[in-house]
């Protein structure tokens, strides 16, 4: 063909290759950017989704520091079998203020996209220090030095401020009261009050029942509340999407 | 290459010996050659031989089916000698590259593909993965819809003598356990540590088919269901109710109740700690509460362990076992289902 003849033109003005090099990435790149800015527009509304409590989010950096995405994915499948296993097929509103997302693509370990409420604290605990003391097929390694670990929080108000900036509506109350907020979600005795009604279903208790805020507090309460935010008794999906 | 001035070049360096003599000889011997050229036998110069000029043939099939060289046609490009052919693509290669083409066209038709402002375009076929699924569970459902009906219907206790739903319960119960329950109560029902085991006679909270039915509806301590099994054993050492003294007595004297080997003389003395502390909800002859989830002390099974060390330090702790409720992920079928399955594991009454 004539035009393909035509490349020795090209190939010899490198000014002409870099402008239509440019070109070409340019089409690439706006068909990958350009999505991302009416992304939100395509994140379905659902009612209950919250960002993560102090607390919360201290277990999520843990879950993330520990690798815990490498063999549990967080992304249930709208396929029968997976319904029935885990519970309703996961929504993108419910992951829409991870940064990033703990979708994953690797099962070594089951899905943990709901697992909130599905085992007490107690079991997470031993299940934590000994997995093989509660499920004795287990080839998961042992995490009890979490419960050694104690966390201070004193890096929190950042640590908000941080995922405010991507985009996850922490307020400037909310900043504020980080450090009290992590505080008293572990504690029982604590007014929980503030913490609720900034956090609405935010679980307030001593997560591994020992004192002191550990790693292990902060981890539980993650896992105590994934998946849980979404009332899907009163949900209705949209068959459109 | 290094420069002359280069310490790794230079003459004085030493690690550079081997270097230099193999350049030094190199130079004695082209001068060598240079001087008295290598000749044949018969006096005449001889060129060293060249390597063979690169192939530029393949193999084809021509139209008879036969196997023949063809010259390859080149690009015309070279660079340093390196010549650019025109070898053409594998044909399968090819063809199935463009059927990928044609196939794109009409998967981009027939199903979701392409993103719009607020949606993805939803293609002619109408599909939606939500729609299927919702579709194959419901399919289910419907399958099951008669004997779920008939098991919603059912008193619990009558369950078990009725063939049909003994069968559902027993399969669609055990499906249930091995999903949700398996995870602390075992595969088996054969519990672990702290986990009650489920195929022995004692029973924390009752063993007849309706007690099982409320736990498994309402769990044990769930902070989350306002009608859950409740009862909370104090922490007699944490809390200082107790001290180091009393809690080994006390210790003392369930070992004896329970029949294992024990210090009389602390046993005795603990007997009296038990009276004031444990007997309101143990019972005063130790046997337990059903009505608090107290366990029996006095027979062998142990939830936590039955040895010295353990029940110190569960009267020192206090245990706070929790059980979530399942009302809430599990429909009333289902948990009956399961209720009947756990009842008929072996200790059931």
């Amino acid at each position: 063909m004539a035009i393909l003849d035509k490349h020795k033109i090209i190939e010899k003005n490198a000014t002409l290759l870099l402008v239509f090099s440019f070109l070409v990435v340019t089409i690439g790149g706006i068909v990958q950017i350009a999505p991302l800015f009416y992304l939100e527009n395509t994140i379905e509304e659902v009612e209950g989704v919250r960002p993560y409590t102090p607390l919360e989010l201290t277990g999520r950096d843990i879950y993330i520091r520990e690798g815990c995405y490498t063999c549990h994915s967080q992304m249930i499948r709208p396929m029968r079998d997976e319904v029935e296993r885990y519970g309703h097929y996961s929504l993108a509103a419910e992951s829409m203020y991870d940064h990033p997302f703990q979708w994953g693509s690797k099962r070594t370990g089951p899905d943990l996209a709901r697992v909130g409420g599905r085992y007490s604290d107690e079991w997470h605990f031993d299940h934590l220090v000994d997995p093989q003391s509660v499920v004795p097929e287990s080839i998961m390694p042992k995490y009890g030095f979490l419960a050694n670990r104690m966390i201070d929080p004193g890096h929190m108000v950042q640590r908000l401020r941080a995922d405010a900036r991507v985009g996850v509506p922490y307020d400037d109350e909310m900043i504020q009261a980080a450090v009290a907020d992590f505080r008293a979600q572990a504690d029982p005795d604590a007014d929980g009050s503030e913490l609720l009604e900034r956090y609405p279903g935010a679980q307030q208790r001593n997560f591994d029942r020992r004192p002191g805020i550990s790693e292990m507090d902060a981890l539980i309460a993650y896992l105590q509340v994934l998946g849980t935010m979404v009332d899907f008794s009163t949900f209705q999906p949209d068959p459109a999407r | 290459m290094a420069g002359k001035d280069d310490e790794h070049s230079s003459q004085a360096n030493p690690d550079n010996r081997i270097e230099l003599e193999r350049q030094a000889a190199d130079r004695k011997h082209m001068a060598d050659i240079a001087q008295d050229p290598p000749t044949d036998p018969e006096g005449q110069p001889v060129t060293p031989a060249q390597p063979a000029p690169p192939r530029e043939t393949r193999v084809v099939r021509n139209a008879k089916g036969r196997r023949e060289v063809v010259e390859v046609p080149s690009t015309g490009h070279e660079w340093d000698g390196i010549k650019e052919y025109d070898n053409p693509l594998p044909r399968w290669w090819l063809w199935t590259f463009y059927a990928t083409i044609v196939w794109s066209v009409f998967y981009v038709v027939a199903y979701p593909a392409v993103p719009l402002l607020t949606s993805a375009t939803r293609g002619v076929l109408n599909y939606s993965v939500r729609e299927e699924v919702a579709s194959e569970i419901q399919r289910f459902d419907e399958a099951n819809a008669p004997v779920r009906a008939r098991l919603l219907e059912t008193p619990l206790e009558e369950i078990a003598t009725d063939p049909e739903l003994a069968n559902f319960s027993t399969h669609a119960g055990r499906a249930v356990f091995e999903t949700w329950c398996a995870q602390c109560h075992g595969q088996g029902g054969g519990g672990a540590v702290g986990y009650a085991n489920l195929l022995d006679n004692e029973w924390l909270w009752g063993g007849t088919i309706d007690d099982i039915y409320t736990t498994i509806r309402h769990g044990i301590r769930d902070p989350l269901d306002l009608d859950t099994r409740y009862s909370e054993m104090p922490r007699f050492g944490t809390d200082g109710m107790l001290d180091r003294t009393e809690i080994a007595q006390v210790t003392e004297y369930v070992l004896q109740i329970s029949g294992q080997a024990h210090d009389t003389a602390m046993a005795g003395e603990g007997a009296v700690v038990y009276e004031d502390f444990c007997a309101s909800c143990h019972m005063d002859d130790g046997t337990g509460d059903r009505e608090q989830g107290a366990p029996d002390l006095t027979d062998a099974i142990w939830l936590y362990g039955g040895d010295r060390a353990t029940i110190n330090r569960m009267v020192t702790t206090g245990p706070f076992g929790v059980m979530p409720a399942w009302q809430e992920r599990l429909s009333d079928a289902d948990i009956r289902a399961v209720a009947a399955y756990v009842h008929s594991l072996g200790g059931g009454e």
